[in-house]
């Protein structure tokens, strides 16, 4: 029996796997991995009605240009992207994210590129046709582990699909708001003391830019230069997403999913977990204030995510 | 010991074991680090979703979903430590390659330290270290102590490539890039060994916290035909 598959006719920037994540391996220096924008990858399952923990495909900037083949298959894809859809017989039409789509055998999905963000996510019902490792379908580029030998999808390679029954999922919609936000909440870091009244000041009450360092592993930013007045460097420790290390360059930098797992730069910050997706999602060239909130009105603020991710997630029942 | 327990953002927990970094510190975190393992293993608490022991400091990240920084900071401050794990420690070799294409920052080195490159390498190789940690990125070993005369700052600004299998000291630490990824320290050679192992689910770094290890320099043709 051949199974459903999609062809890719164009890779795209950085197209991978993605899932909730990898856990338990830190120590031995691989990080979480997983969607950059966890709300979007929920999304994009709830839509083609999978279990929330389905791997989808994740790409960058511009995206890939996928044919199916052996088969007929429900789609969606999450995000603030521009897609279309080039059916056999060449008709051509426009995509819109947080939708659910039925694509037939020799039909292509073009997605073309990311508006005013980062990443979209792309899900197929029954999920795709792979193995786990270490408990996630995530790909890690860093240590090649998870589908595809751990690499990110290169021309004429194939992504199976799972499900051999086609089920038609129609009119699957949520109504999304994809507003962003330039203002990035921040907990202290627990180098905060590293740094003079003076970086403190201009750490929140200055722009910073998003520079074109942009990748899975994180986010370089420049800025007025934070001053360091004890050390600029500190003895490597463990640092989780969100974490924001600040080099002797003064410049800092702010960690993502791919992260490395220990870090020996002083932590000014650490975004909050509800403002992580957001984060992820910046596109160089943005600027970017922070504002300090204290760990309850984190916890708070992450619940109200929660809240509101759970919301969209309903709409689509 | 734990010595003072706060937040790392809002989903991890920062322990603090001191600011020494020496055997007697680390050995305490990796106690810890086991410890707390076997408890997630065997269920005794839930929402851990990763421990990341260092020198001297254990990062435990947690799901906000699941628990939160007060739940899991009173679950450390009520345990007591088994110190009976015995771990089995290894003794490993590694060969590096330190001709000039491989050995980056002998530049930098020689100027700052003021030493020629062939001394450091002496001082380098003779000597046994011992593995503080893993980590940065899979499989990295973070060794120690490197003698006085050879301790060097990280570079200013981060490379964003540094090649795979490269061997870097940095203060009085030595490491090897175990893949290709940015990195800070200064590269004084590179070893064709393989470090990490995806296909060894069980242990797949081969250097692990607790164990010895000496380096040996090869030429670059024994370099370019290592096989394992």
């Amino acid at each position: 029996m051949n199974k459903a598959y999609f062809e890719i006719l164009r890779a795209g920037v950085n197209t991978t796997i993605q899932d909730k994540g990898r856990n338990h391996l830190y120590h031995v220096g691989i990080a979480v991995s997983g969607a950059i924008d966890q709300r979007n990858y929920k999304l994009s399952n709830r839509l083609v009605e999978n279990q929330l923990n389905e791997p989808t495909v994740e790409f960058a900037y511009q995206g890939p240009l996928l044919k199916l083949k052996n088969g007929k298959i429900s789609f969606a894809i999450s995000g603030d992207i521009f897609f279309k859809i080039i059916r056999k017989n060449l008709k051509v039409e426009g995509g819109e994210c947080y939708k659910s789509y039925i694509l037939d055998e020799g039909d292509q999905i073009d997605i073309i590129s990311t508006k005013n963000s980062t990443y979209g996510y792309l899900a197929v019902n029954g999920g795709f046709d792979l193995e786990k490792t270490w408990g996630s379908y995530s790909i890690n580029t860093k240590a090649n582990i998870g589908p595809n030998d751990g690499k990110k999808y290169s021309i004429n390679d194939k992504i199976f699909i799972k499900k051999m029954d086609f089920r038609s999922i129609k009119n699957k919609k949520i109504n999304y708001d994809y507003s962003t936000d330039n203002i990035i909440r921040i907990i202290r870091g627990t180098n905060f003391d590293f740094f003079s009244k003076d970086a403190i000041d201009k750490f929140f009450n200055e722009d910073f830019l998003i520079t074109n360092l942009v990748d899975r592993m994180g986010i370089r930013l420049k800025g007025p230069k934070l001053e360091n007045i004890a050390s600029t460097n500190i003895k490597s420790e463990g640092i989780v997403r969100g974490v924001i290390q600040v080099p002797a360059d003064g410049n800092p930098i702010i960690m993502l999913s791919d992260h490395g797992t220990v870090g020996g730069y002083p932590k000014i910050g650490v975004v909050i977990a509800a403002d992580l997706d957001l984060v992820g999602q910046l596109t160089p060239g943005t600027k970017i204030n922070f504002k300090e909130v204290s760990l309850e009105e984190a916890q708070n603020i992450f619940k109200a995510y929660t809240k509101d991710t759970n919301k969209y997630l309903n709409e689509c029942n | 010991m734990v010595k003072n327990i706060s937040n790392l953002g809002d989903t991890a927990v920062y322990c603090d074991f001191g600011s020494e970094v020496n055997e007697t510190i680390n050995s305490s975190v990796i106690d810890y680090f086991h410890h707390i393992s076997k408890l997630i293993k065997d269920k005794k608490i839930e929402g851990i979703t990763n421990l990341t022991p260092s020198y001297n400091k254990l990062i435990i990240s947690f799901d906000l979903t699941i628990t939160d920084y007060k739940k899991i900071k009173n679950f450390i401050e009520g345990l007591t430590i088994n110190r009976d794990i015995k771990s089995n420690n290894q003794k490993i070799k590694i060969p590096v390659c330190c001709d000039d294409e491989y050995g980056l920052d002998f530049l930098r080195l020689t100027k700052k330290l003021n030493i020629d490159k062939n001394k450091i390498l002496e001082i380098y190789f003779n000597k046994e270290y011992f593995c503080y940690m893993t980590g940065f990125i899979a499989g990295m070993p973070f060794l120690g102590d490197l003698n006085e005369s050879i301790r060097c700052d990280r570079l200013e600004t981060p490379r964003l490539k540094m090649p795979k299998g490269s061997v870097g000291i940095t203060e009085q630490f030595a490491n090897i890039y175990t893949f290709e990824s940015p990195g800070g320290w200064n590269i004084i050679g590179n070893t064709p060994k393989k470090i990490f192992d995806d296909k060894n689910l069980n242990q797949p770094a081969l250097v692990n916290p607790g164990d010895k290890v000496n380096f040996y320099q090869i030429t670059k043709e024994e370099y370019l035909n290592w096989n394992e």
